[in-house]
Parts: C-alpha cells; structure tokens; sequence
C-alpha cells in the first residue's frame, strides 16, 4: 500500500510524538512516584504526557486539512466518525453502569485510549468496503 | 454515480496508478470512483474530463438519467 505525502507526514508527525509521550511518561512515572516534584511543577510533569498524547488528535486534525486527496480525506472522516461514536457510546454506557454501581470506576484517560483503539476498528472497516468493493 | 472512466482510461492503456498520478489522487481515489462508490467533488470531476479532453457529461453519468 503506498501512502500519500500527506499520510507520510502526519506518520512520521505521529512516530516522533509517541517518542516524545513515552520519554515524559518515564519522567513523569520516576519523579512523581518518588515525590521528586510537588507543588505546581508535580501538576506540570504529571499533564505532560497526557498534553503530548492529545498531540495525537492535533495531527489527526492536521492530516484532514493536509491531505488534498478527498477520497482518502473521506476515509479518514469515516474513520474518526466510527472512533467517536464508539468511544462516546462506550463512555455513556459505562457512566451509566457505573452510577449504578454496577460497574467499578473507569479512570478518565481510559475513554481516549477507546478512541484510539476505536480509530483501528474505523481503519478496519474502511478496508472492509475497499475489499468488498474491489 | 455511473461513470466512463474504466472505459476511457482503458483506451488509454493507462493503469488505475498512473491515472491517479496524472490526476494527482491516490489510486485507491481512481478505484473508489471507477466503481461507482465515491462521486468526486465537482473540482476533481472537470480535472477528470480535462484530462481526457471532454465534456463532465461525457465521462459521469447524471443520476437524473441512469436508467
């Protein structure tokens, strides 16, 4: 499969964030649980992983506008649309359960990460009608 | 929406990649479009008619007429 130079940027874009979120998650994870830091700095290096992972949808956002092929625009579109109507379904679902006590306590960041996995299910079905179609 | 461009690109001995590349799409966009399952923009419609030098009618087939 060849990519576009859109999808080539935003790949590469992607590849060096996650760099990026893992380095400051192994920073934030060593000084917060040795209480190196406190204080507002230990709300600083605590959010820093959580604002370079959110860097995700920023080049999410990025690649539509970048991408000039419509139909792969299209695709993404569908893609992003199944992620967030699933991951918002789940949320809703679960937050309901759980004011029901009938299901323990979700931590917030767990909806993204819904998302994201629910992005590759998008991915997956776009590449289900390409096949059928093809 | 029905369309020539298999036809047309055929007559051409052109593949569905270097339709893509003289169109500047992808050749999954040429695919999607060949086969009916995505109607291009009204734009990448006359950049697909220039190229093979007619009318948009002469390459897609208005809805209101398919039988």
């Amino acid at each position: 499969m060849r990519f576009s130079p859109a999808q080539r940027r935003y790949n590469r874009r992607v590849l060096i964030l996650s760099l990026i979120y893992t380095v400051l998650l192994f920073i934030a994870v060593y000084l917060l649980a040795r209480h190196l830091v406190t204080g507002p700095m230990a709300y600083v290096v605590g959010a820093a992983p959580a604002l370079a992972a959110s860097g995700f949808f920023w080049e999410l956002g990025r690649y539509l506008l970048d991408e000039t092929d419509e139909y792969l625009r299209m695709l993404m579109t569908r893609q992003l649309l199944i992620a967030t109507g699933v991951a918002l379904t789940a949320a809703m679902i679960w937050g309901f359960l759980e004011g029901f006590a009938l299901v323990p306590h979700v931590v917030g960041y767990a909806w993204p990460i819904i998302w994201l996995a629910a992005l590759g299910l998008g991915a997956c079905i776009n590449r289900m009608i390409e096949r059928r179609a093809a | 929406m029905n369309n020539r461009l298999r036809d047309l690109r055929a007559q051409r001995g052109w593949s569905q990649q270097e339709l893509g590349e003289r169109l500047e799409v992808s050749r999954q966009s040429v695919n999607a479009i060949e086969t009916g399952r995505y109607d291009p923009s009204l734009p990448l419609a006359f950049r697909i008619a220039e190229l093979f030098g007619l009318a948009i009618e002469d390459v897609f087939v208005s809805p209101s007429k398919e039988s």
